[in-house]
C-alpha cells in the first residue's frame, strides 16, 4: 500500500523524517508555531481581560488609551505592524541598552514572536471580551452585589464564568487566527511552519508536496482546535438551556 | 404602657426623607420609613409610584440623593450628593439584609446548591460543610430539597423563586427585601412562593415587601405603606389601609386592582 503510494507519487519520500527526508523539519516548524500561537494567545487573553475592563469600568485616561490601542493595532496590516514591532522595537531597545553601556542582546525569535501578535491578540480579545462581558445579565451581577459581594470577588465568582459562555466563540476565531498569523513570522526570518516548508520545497523543488503537507498539518490543528473548543463552549454553556454550539 | 409594646423592639431599618431623582425625574420626594425587628412592612403603590426605588434604595442598588437610612442602628455615611462613603460599609451592611428579586436573578452557571452556597462560602467565610448542610435544610424547608443539583434554567418560576429566597436566608439576614417577588410568575405559581413568604413572615422575620399582591398584603403585613407619585400618600395597618382607606387615590387604586 504505502510502496505503491510512494511509487505514484515518488516526492511523498521526502517527508520522511530522517534526512535526507525533511519531517523533522516541518514537525519542528510546526511545534515552533503552535508553541507562539499559545503564547501570543495567552498573552492576548491577558491584555484583552484589562483591556476589556479598562475600556468598561477605567477613567477617562485609561479609555482613550485603550481606544488608541485597539484602534491602531487592529487598523495597520498584522505584517506591518510585525515588521515595526520585530525591527524597530528591537532596534530601538539595543540602542537604550547599548546607550546605557549594555551589551545589545539578540531577542529570541519565540520571545519576539509572541509578544508581537500577542499585542495584536489582545487588541482583538479586548473587544470579543467586553462584548461578552456586557451580554451578561444584569440582574445576576445586581444579585452579588446586593449581596454584599466585593468588586474582586464578583469579578472572579460570577461575571467571569458568565461572560466566558459569551466569549469562546470569539476566543475560538481568535485562536485560530493566531495559528494562522505565525505564518507572516517568516518575514523575520523565524523557522516557523511556512518557513520551515518553503525551505524544503525550494531546496527539493518538490513545491506540491511540501505546501500541501503543511495544509495538512494547519487544518489538523484548526480540527484540534475546534473540537477542543466545542467542548470548552459545553462547559462554559453549563447551566443554560439549548443554543449549544 | 400596656402588654407588649411594640417600640421596645430594636429598629431594624430606619429611612428617614428619602430622596431620589434620576435626571431631572423625581422619583422619591421625601419619604421616611421605621421597620422594627419582626415587622412585616408592605409598600404599596401603582407602577411609577417609586416603590421599588425605595425598596432599592435601602441597600444602595440605587443611589439615594438625600435623606438618611439606618441599618440595625448603624447610619449609612452619605456625602452631600448622598453617594456612599465607603464601599466596605455598603457591603457590610448588604450582607445583613436579603434581598428577593423579581426577575429571581439566580446564578444560571451555578446549580442550585452552589448558588446557595457562594456568598456564605466565598464572601462570609463559612466553612464548606457547614453552609452544605445549612444549604441542604433551606432547601428543604423551602421545598426544593431534591432540586440542589438542578440548574436555575431547568426549574420553573416558582422553585427559582423560592430557590432565590433560600439563597438570600442562607446568608442569615436580619431582614428580607422583597422587591415584586411573584410579579414575573405565572399565575398557578404565585402561591407556592406566597407561601414561603408567609412562612417567613410568622416565624417572626423582618420583611419589606414591594408588592402587587393587595390580598397578600393584608394577610402578612403589620403596617402597609401606599406610595404614589414617589410620596406617601397614606400608611397604617393593613385593616384601616385596606378595610378604611382615608385618601380617594389609594380608595381608587385599591378599586383599580382588586
Amino acid at each position: 500500500m504505502l510502496e505503491a503510494l510512494l511509487d505514484a507519487f515518488p516526492t511523498l519520500a521526502l517527508l520522511a523524517w530522517e534526512p535526507p527526508g525533511w519531517g523533522a523539519n516541518l514537525a519542528r516548524g510546526l511545534v515552533n508555531s503552535v508553541q507562539i500561537a499559545l503564547g501570543a494567545f495567552a498573552l492576548g487573553l491577558v491584555i484583552g481581560t484589562a483591556g476589556a475592563y479598562g475600556k468598561l469600568y477605567g477613567g477617562p485616561v485609561t479609555r482613550d488609551l485603550l481606544a488608541v490601542y485597539t484602534t491602531v493595532v487592529r487598523a495597520v496590516p498584522e505584517l506591518v505592524l510585525i515588521l515595526i514591532l520585530y525591527f524597530a522595537v528591537t532596534d530601538l531597545v539595543n540602542q537604550a541598552l547599548v546607550s546605557f553601556g549594555y551589551a545589545r542582546v539578540q531577542i529570541s525569535g519565540v520571545a519576539a514572536g509572541i509578544a508581537v501578535l500577542g499585542v495584536v491578540q489582545g487588541a482583538y480579545s479586548t473587544e470579543v471580551l467586553r462584548g461578552a462581558i456586557l451580554a451578561v445579565p444584569s440582574g445576576q451581577i445586581e444579585a452579588a452585589r446586593a449581596m454584599g459581594m466585593p468588586p474582586v470577588t464578583l469579578a472572579r465568582r460570577i461575571t467571569f464564568p458568565l461572560m466566558l459562555a459569551n466569549a469562546v466563540p470569539g476566543l475560538a476565531n481568535l485562536w485560530l487566527i493566531a495559528t494562522k498569523d505565525t505564518a507572516l513570522l517568516a518575514i523575520v526570518g523565524f523557522a516557523e511552519l511556512t518557513l520551515q516548508t518553503r525551505q524544503a520545497a525550494a531546496s527539493t523543488k518538490a513545491f506540491l508536496t511540501f505546501f500541501l503537507a503543511a495544509g495538512l498539518l494547519y487544518l489538523l490543528v484548526t480540527l484540534i482546535s475546534t473540537f477542543l473548543f466545542a467542548r470548552a463552549e459545553k462547559w462554559a454553556r453549563r447551566g443554560q438551556r439549548g443554543g449549544q454550539a | 404602657m400596656s402588654q407588649n409594646p411594640p417600640e421596645t423592639r430594636p429598629e431594624a431599618i430606619r429611612i428617614e426623607n428619602l430622596h431620589k431623582s434620576f435626571g431631572t425625574l423625581d422619583v422619591l420626594k421625601g419619604v421616611s420609613l421605621v421597620a422594627r425587628e419582626g415587622d412585616v412592612v408592605a409598600i404599596i403603590g401603582g407602577s411609577g409610584s417609586g416603590k421599588s426605588t425605595m425598596l432599592r434604595c435601602i441597600n444602595f442598588l440605587e443611589t439615594p440623593s438625600s435623606g438618611r437610612i439606618v441599618i440595625g442602628g448603624e447610619e449609612v455615611a452619605m456625602r452631600p450628593d448622598g453617594s456612599p462613603v465607603s464601599r466596605r460599609q455598603i457591603e457590610r451592611l448588604r450582607r445583613r439584609l436579603g434581598m428577593v428579586f423579581q426577575s429571581f436573578n439566580l446564578w444560571t452557571h451555578k446549580t442550585v446548591l452552589e448558588n446557595l452556597i457562594e456568598v456564605p462560602v466565598y464572601v462570609l467565610g463559612v466553612s464548606r460543610a457547614e453552609a452544605v448542610e445549612r444549604a441542604g435544610k433551606l432547601l428543604a424547608r423551602v421545598g426544593l430539597a431534591e432540586k440542589s443539583g438542578v440548574y436555575p434554567a431547568f426549574m420553573s418560576g416558582g422553585q427559582q423563586q423560592r430557590a432565590a429566597i433560600a439563597r438570600a436566608l442562607a446568608m442569615e439576614p436580619r431582614a428580607m427585601l422583597f422587591d415584586e417577588p411573584t410579579s414575573a410568575l405565572d399565575p398557578e405559581l404565585v402561591g407556592e412562593v406566597l407561601g414561603v413568604i408567609r412562612d417567613l413572615a410568622a416565624e417572626g422575620r423582618t420583611m419589606i415587601l414591594v408588592t402587587h399582591e393587595m390580598k397578600f398584603a393584608r394577610e402578612v403585613a403589620s403596617h402597609v405603606i401606599y406610595l404614589h407619585n414617589g410620596r406617601i400618600e397614606e400608611e397604617g395597618p393593613p385593616e384601616a389601609l385596606f378595610g378604611d382607606p382615608k385618601s380617594e387615590r389609594l380608595q381608587q387604586f385599591l378599586k383599580s386592582v382588586s
